[in-house]
Order: structure tokens, then sequence, then C-alpha cells
């Protein structure tokens, strides 16, 4: 599904990533850790082609994310749904409309996809604030909007960043609960987190595989957790 | 552009509206300069017409009529008038003269004399209407075989001295054209700010409209029919106050001359109805520029 191959990247002040490489492939969850600042949110947005690596190579659905027009881009995006670790919502619609807004920007019909909306509303438990604005939701609820918002145009990988970063510990288990039922589904996981624990927790559900960067590189943690 | 882009663009798309929060200012300021620009290009334009028809008119006279007067004593009217009129046939470019008749001398004079005037009596001029041919003839050459043959004719091209108002006319015609054109311009240079200006506001709208999958075309889009259809209403609202304007104006009259005959004439008035659809296409041309230079330069 996605391919790094030695892959660096620099903002500017000095590599941050160097010779990452990586293969996720179709259905596997994949955790990715490492310290504050250690660029993996840097590293998600390789890979869903927001930034372009600075050396090596990033494919996408087996293309090159280089090579990719803004057109061919924002087609990439609507087969990999991401959530962000700041969630991104439009505050002025609401949080329903939000949700939406992947169909609606694919010039989808609405009222067609009315009942698969209001499936996944009850599915991420926000039934009850579907016309709230975003600033007025709490932070789990905004990140499961996000994540409602990341699966409706049913892609093929979802790549989530800091999913449970302002949730309480039960609320954590449901989003990751979430994310181990979309694994079961077929769709390939990839999720940044530093919680240990959360990790723990989906390795007894899933077959998941742990990345963590330091020192530039990525490293495949072992089983000792 | 395919139909159905086009028809989405008019028609809209209710959902794909509500993606661009509303913004008050850039839509007042729009909607402001499309009417302004409306309302002066309405009288750019019924300038234009005006000075139009006035070249066109005095032109036609000018090359119409001159006179020829013939100060005779009145035993020698009639073999000078003869004389003249050989002449004047002889003469090349001249297409007709004809001697006017007591009637319609006395019909010129009525306005002075009243109707109840008898020619016979008075040494009255007698007149020679001239109408010249294209090219004319030349009026230093007829006069000076006039002189010579007939002492009592004078050569009146009187509507001659309107030669450098009918360039007048014609140049503030253009001048005219020239205003619209700038107001044009000047609407669209506007436009593109204010289109910046709302572009540049809602760059994180359109950061997270990319990110959800959208295309540079759906996001310019939404600009773009916004931008237009207020660049139309406003253009609507300025041209109607306008021609509300030119309307009230006093109606074309002689004694008025060229003041009062600015306005409108039969199907003039149907002109300015073509200013708001072009001010909408100015302001489509003007936001699909910007638009996608700026989304351009987002990579
Ligand atoms: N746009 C940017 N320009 C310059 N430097 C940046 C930019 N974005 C991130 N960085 C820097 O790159 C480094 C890695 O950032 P990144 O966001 O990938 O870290 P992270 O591992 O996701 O951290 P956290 O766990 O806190 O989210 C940081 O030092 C950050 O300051
Ligand atoms: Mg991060």
């Amino acid at each position: 599904m996605i391919e790094l191959e030695n892959v660096g990247y620099n903002y500017g002040g000095g590599e941050l990533l160097s010779d990452v490489s990586v293969k996720l492939a179709p259905g596997s969850f994949h955790f990715l850790t490492g310290p504050s600042g250690a660029g993996k949110t840097t590293l998600l947005k390789l890979c869903y082609g927001a930034l372009t690596p600075t050396s090596g190579r990033v494919r996408a659905m087996n293309m090159d994310v280089r090579g990719l027009d803004r057109d061919q881009m924002a087609h990439l995006r609507r087969r990999v749904g991401v959530v962000h670790q700041d969630c991104r919502f439009l505050d002025h619609l609401s949080v329903i409309e939000n949700i939406a807004l992947p169909l609606t920007v694919a010039g989808k019909d609405l009222s067609q996809e009315d009942a698969n909306l209001r499936e996944l509303l009850t599915w991420v438990g926000l039934s009850q604030r579907a016309d709230a604005l975003p600033p007025e939701l709490s932070g789990g609820e905004r990140q499961r909007a996000a994540l409602a918002r990341s699966v409706i145009l049913s892609p093929d990988v979802i790549i989530a960043d800091e999913p449970t970063g302002n949730v309480d510990w039960d609320m954590s288990q449901r989003l990751l609960q979430l994310l181990v039922e979309l694994n079961r589904m077929g769709k390939t996981i990839l999720v940044a987190t530093h919680d240990m624990s959360l990790i723990r927790a989906a390795k007894k559900q899933v077959q998941a595989r742990v990345l963590r960067i330091s020192a530039k590189q990525l490293h495949q943690a072992g089983a000792d957790l | 552009m395919s139909e159905g882009r086009l028809r989405k663009l008019i028609m809209g798309d209710a959902q794909a509206d509500r993606v661009v929060p509303p913004s008050g200012f850039t839509a007042q300021l729009t909607l402001f300069v499309a009417g302004a620009m409306a309302f002066l290009a309405v009288f750019a334009l019924a300038l234009s017409l005006a000075s139009g028809r006035l070249a066109t008119r005095w032109a036609d006279e000018l090359a119409r009529a001159a006179t020829l007067r013939i100060n005779a004593p009145a035993e020698q009217r009639l073999a000078q008038t003869e004389a003249a009129l050989t002449i004047l046939q002889q003469t090349p470019g001249v297409a007709s003269a004809r001697a006017l008749s007591d009637a319609e001398q006395a019909a010129l004079l009525a306005p002075w004399f009243g109707s109840s005037l008898v020619l016979d009596g008075l040494p009255v001029p007698q007149l020679i209407e001239v109408i010249e041919d294209d090219p004319g003839y030349d009026g230093t050459g007829l006069r000076l075989r006039l002189q010579a043959e007939v002492p009592g004719a004078v050569l009146d091209d009187h509507t001659r001295w309107r030669a450098p108002l009918v360039d007048a006319a014609r140049a503030l015609r253009r001048l005219g054209t020239v205003a619209i054109l700038l107001i044009a311009g000047a609407t669209a240079a506007m436009i593109t700010l204010a289109a910046n200006a709302a572009l540049a506001a809602n760059a994180q709208v359109i950061e997270v409209l990319r990110l959800v999958g959208a295309l540079d075309s759906y996001i310019a889009h939404a600009f773009i029919r916004r931008f237009t259809l207020r660049a139309l209403g406003g253009a609507a609202a300025g041209m109607a106050l306008g021609m509300i304007g030119v309307w009230l104006m006093p109606a074309a009259s002689n004694e008025g001359g060229f003041l009062t005959g600015l306005g409108f004439q039969g199907w003039t008035w149907g002109l300015p109805l073509l200013i708001p659809p072009l001010g909408a296409l100015v302001a489509f041309v003007a936001t699909s520029r910007a638009a996608k230079k700026r989304l351009g330069d987002l990579a």
C-alpha cells in the first residue's frame, strides 16, 4: 500500500529523518512511536504525500508520490484516510457536515449517503452531537469525529496521528476499538502514539508491529514492550 | 469549460457553497465596486452614444446642404438665378441645385415675420439649395466663378463651421469608449484584489479542503461562483440606478443641443442591460486567474 525507500527528510535545519525504509502491507497494523519531536508527524506526512522526501522515494498505491500533480494528489487523499494530530475541521460547519466533507468535495450526493453517515456517527458515538460546531466539542469527541471523517470514503489505508492524544483511558480504548474493527475489515492502519499501554492493549487483539524513531532512523521494536 | 460545469457554476451546489465561510467584508467590497462601476459605465455609455449620434447628425448636415443667396434688384433676380443654376449644374461635386419657391422662402421667414407675410413687395434674396455630392465641390473655385458671372450671388456653406465640432464629437465618443474599457479594467483589478484577500483569509479552509481530497478546481469554483454572482448583483443594481439617472435627464430638444441629448434612444436603452453580464464575466475571469495563481503557488 505504502512503501518508503531510503527516505530522508530535512525541514532546512539539518536532517530529521534519514535512510528510512518501511513497507505497509495491505491489512497490516503498525504503530509508530518515538519521543516528541522525533519526527512521527513528519513521517506520516511523507506517507500521505503532504511532504515530499528530500531523498529517497515514497510510493503510495503503487504511484511515486513525487511525480503526482495536484489533482492526482487530491485523488490519493481520497484513498488514504488521515486523522490529523490537530484534527483540522472547518469551524463554520457542523460536525456532521465536517464528517461528510470528503463526500462533499468528491461531488457525491449526500442525500444518498445519509444512512451511511448516520450509521458512522452512531459507530463513533456522536449521534447526539451531529449538529454541534467543532469548537464546541471535547477533545475526545473531536478525535472521534476526525476518525469518522477519515473513514467516510472507505479508504484502504488509515493513518492516525496521536488519535488518543488528549482523551482518557476509557476513551482511548474506544478509539482503539474502532481502529481494530477497521483493521479487521481489511484496512491498513498506521497509528502514531506515545502511549505504550495503548500499544500493549492493541497487541492483545491484533497482529500489530511497532516502529520506533530514534536517532533519525526507523527501527522495528521487538516484542519486549 | 464543459456544459455540466458551467451549469453547476450557475445553478450552484448548496453544499459546495457552504464549504467556504461567508466573508462579509470582501462581499460588500465586491458588491460596491461592481455597483459603482456599472453606474459609471451607464454614463460613459450614454455619453458615447450621444456624442456618436451628434457626430453622425452634424456630419450628415455638413454633407448635405449649402445655400446660394442671390441679392439682386428685382428685375435681375430671375436672370441671375437662372445663370447661377446653370453654373451649379456644370460644377462637378454638386448633386443638385434647386431654387426655393416663394412659399418655401416665406415658410423660412415665418418664425421672424409671421405667416401672413407676402414676399412680393420685399427685396428678399432668392435662395438656392445646393446639395453636395460625394466628393464635394471646390468651394473657392465655385465662388470665383460665381463672382465673375453672377455678381449678386453669395455662397453660404454655413454648416462647415461645424466640421471641428464633428471632430470633437467623435473624440468624445472615443473618450467614452476608453472610459468604458478603463472601468472594465479597474473592476477586474479591484475584484482581483478582493478575491486575493478572500483566498488569503481562507487559507486554512483551503488547506483543510485539500487535505480531505478537494481538487483545486472545486475550491476555485467555490470562490469564482461567489464573486461572479456578487459582481452580477452589484452591477445590476448599479446599472438600474444609472439608467434611472439617465432617464431623469431632460429629454433631447433642439434648444438644449448636446446636453439634453445625453441619454438613450430607442433600442439603445437595451445596451446597458449588457453591463451586468459583462461585469460578471470580468469578475469570473479575474477570480479564476486569482484562484488559479494562488492555488498554484501552494505546492
Ligand atoms: N513545518 C516545519 N518547519 C520546520 N520544522 C518543523 C516543521 N514541522 C516540524 N518541524 C520540526 O521537526 C521536528 C519533528 O516534528 P514532528 O512534528 O514530526 O514531531 P513528532 O514526532 O510528531 O512530535 P510530537 O510527538 O510532539 O507530535 C520537530 O523538531 C519540529 O520542530
Ligand atoms: Mg506529531
